[in-house]
């Protein structure tokens, strides 16, 4: 596999905002502590199995951890847990959907202004809050999942393999689309990836998550 | 009217046909034939003794020994309620919740209905009351049970959706909403069910029971829509509160879906 370049080192800005994972700890794995300052982007690689998506989960609160995350200072445990989910969004590999139609699973339905933009950025025709979710594609189900959970407006986005079922044209799409978010809201992201080339080109570092550490692999300006 | 008195001989030739539906489960492999015929057997032993223990209590009613027969039919029914479910949570926490929604059921109910609506003097008379307790705790205990084993089942394989529905912010009860008001309906459509059909398409149990012991069809008939009213709402309160309950158990405190409270099927 053809390695990631490495950007041009720069100084670690300080930083008291952001996401700050302290002592994260779960199902054997951990200790992990990382901090992401708001606007920036952190990519995650590993072994099938070693446990991103439980990190991911751990840091959503819907699996039992020790250690907390803070979000600007604010610990995890001190938020009501709907509403840190809605702050900390987490986009799983595969997404559900339990209504008939598309629209019902979008609190605001998808005619409203920026998701209807970014409904159009990734190829869906107006009409897409009708289409029956049965009929789906597995590149539909992801994009319209992404959009989903991105119309709640989080201040972080936990990303596991968001675009593992695009071409490489929505690939793009989708990655400027996170970048814009990111840049813009300065929404935090992590973003969990086998392909390394493409977490090069949206994240500031690339951490390897190994059982017990996260290995830092590239670094970049955060 | 004279009652026709059964002989073993009469009990023997309907036995046969659970015996000869227990050869046809074996014969096309459904492998219910042996749960089948425990059941009967069960059944038959049970009701030959409680047969017995009715003809001491009516003889010499007494409130502790109809209260201590009533605790014991209540802790078995909960313990059937618990057993039914495929996937059980784990420890006590189980058979208590399926217990204590059979207590607030079916014993409140009949208690209700034995001082004001039935009024019988003293209210533990044994005719009145173990008869109405058994028949609530009999119908509410299949309502609880489907649905409890119906909210376990579906909630352990329906948990991405219900965690996808978590990660959009939504609390636990709406997470799991749907799937709680799938169970109830299920718990509660056999007594709607019943109460739809009762006189036209069946004639039930204890107003059959009744006419064929001489009441009055009318008295039968009064009886019987009483005690279809008590079932209903025994069931329906009892399941309600059954999968309130389960639910909240498998949830913790920060609303997450743990299904390490459940039992694993193997």
């Amino acid at each position: 596999m053809k390695e990631a370049p490495l950007p041009s080192p720069c100084p670690d800005a300080e930083y008291s905002e952001g996401l700050r994972l302290s002592s994260l700890s779960f199902l054997g794995n951990g200790p992990y502590s990382l901090d992401i300052p708001p606007g920036k982007c952190v990519g995650l690689t590993g072994l099938s199995g070693v446990g991103k998506t439980q990190l991911l989960r751990a840091v959503a609160d819907v699996i039992v951890h020790e250690g907390d995350c803070f979000l600007d200072g604010i610990a995890c445990s001190s938020f009501d847990p709907p509403a840190w989910r809605k702050t900390v969004a987490m986009v799983p590999a595969e997404s559900c959907w339990w209504y008939d139609l598309v629209s019902p699973h979008f609190e605001q339905g998808v005619e409203q202004g920026e998701v209807r933009e970014w409904l159009e950025k990734m190829g869906f025709p107006p009409d897409v809050g009708g289409w029956q979710v049965s009929r789906l594609s597995s590149g539909e189900r992801q994009r319209l999942a992404l959009v989903r959970s991105l119309s709640s407006g989080p201040r972080v986005l936990l990303l596991d393999e968001p675009t593992s079922a695009l071409d490489r044209k929505m690939v793009r799409v989708v990655e400027e689309i996170i970048g814009d978010i990111c840049r813009s809201r300065q929404t935090v992201c992590l973003w969990v990836s086998h392909d390394r080339e493409q977490l090069a080109r949206v994240a500031g570092r690339i951490y390897r998550v190994e059982e017990q550490a996260l290995v830092e692999e590239m670094k970049g300006c955060m | 009217m004279h009652v026709i008195s059964l002989s073993a001989f009469d009990l023997g030739i309907a036995a046969l046909l659970l015996v000869l539906l227990a050869g046809t489960s074996l014969r096309i492999g459904l492998g219910l034939e042996k749960s089948m015929l425990i059941s009967g057997v069960r059944m038959t032993v049970q009701l030959l003794l409680i047969g017995l223990v009715l003809k001491v209590l009516f003889a010499r009613p007494s409130l502790w020994m109809v209260l201590g027969m009533a605790t014991i039919m209540l802790l078995v029914a909960g313990y059937e309620v618990w057993a039914r479910q495929k996937r059980k949570l784990t420890g006590a926490t189980g058979y208590l919740i399926s217990t204590g929604s059979m207590l607030i059921s079916s014993f409140t109910i009949t208690l209700l209905a034995l001082t004001v609506m039935v009024g019988v003097d003293p209210w533990y008379t044994p005719q009145y009351a173990i008869p109405l307790l058994g028949m609530l705790l009999g119908n509410t205990m299949n309502g609880v049970a489907l649905a409890s084993d119906r909210l376990t089942t579906e909630m352990y394989t329906h948990r991405s959706m219900v965690e996808q529905r978590l990660l959009l912010g939504q609390s636990w009860q709406e997470a799991s909403g749907d799937i709680r008001r799938d169970c109830m309906r299920t718990g509660m459509i056999p007594i709607i069910n019943s109460m739809a059909a009762a006189g036209v398409v069946s004639l039930p149990g204890m107003m059959t029971g009744q006419i064929l012991g001489g009441s009055s069809p009318l008295d039968a008939v009064k009886y019987q829509i009483l005690i279809m009213f008590l079932i209903a709402a025994g069931t329906g309160f009892g399941v309600l509160s059954a999968i309130w309950l389960i639910s909240r158990h498998l949830f913790d405190e920060r609303q997450r879906l743990v299904l390490d409270e459940l039992t694993t099927v193997k």
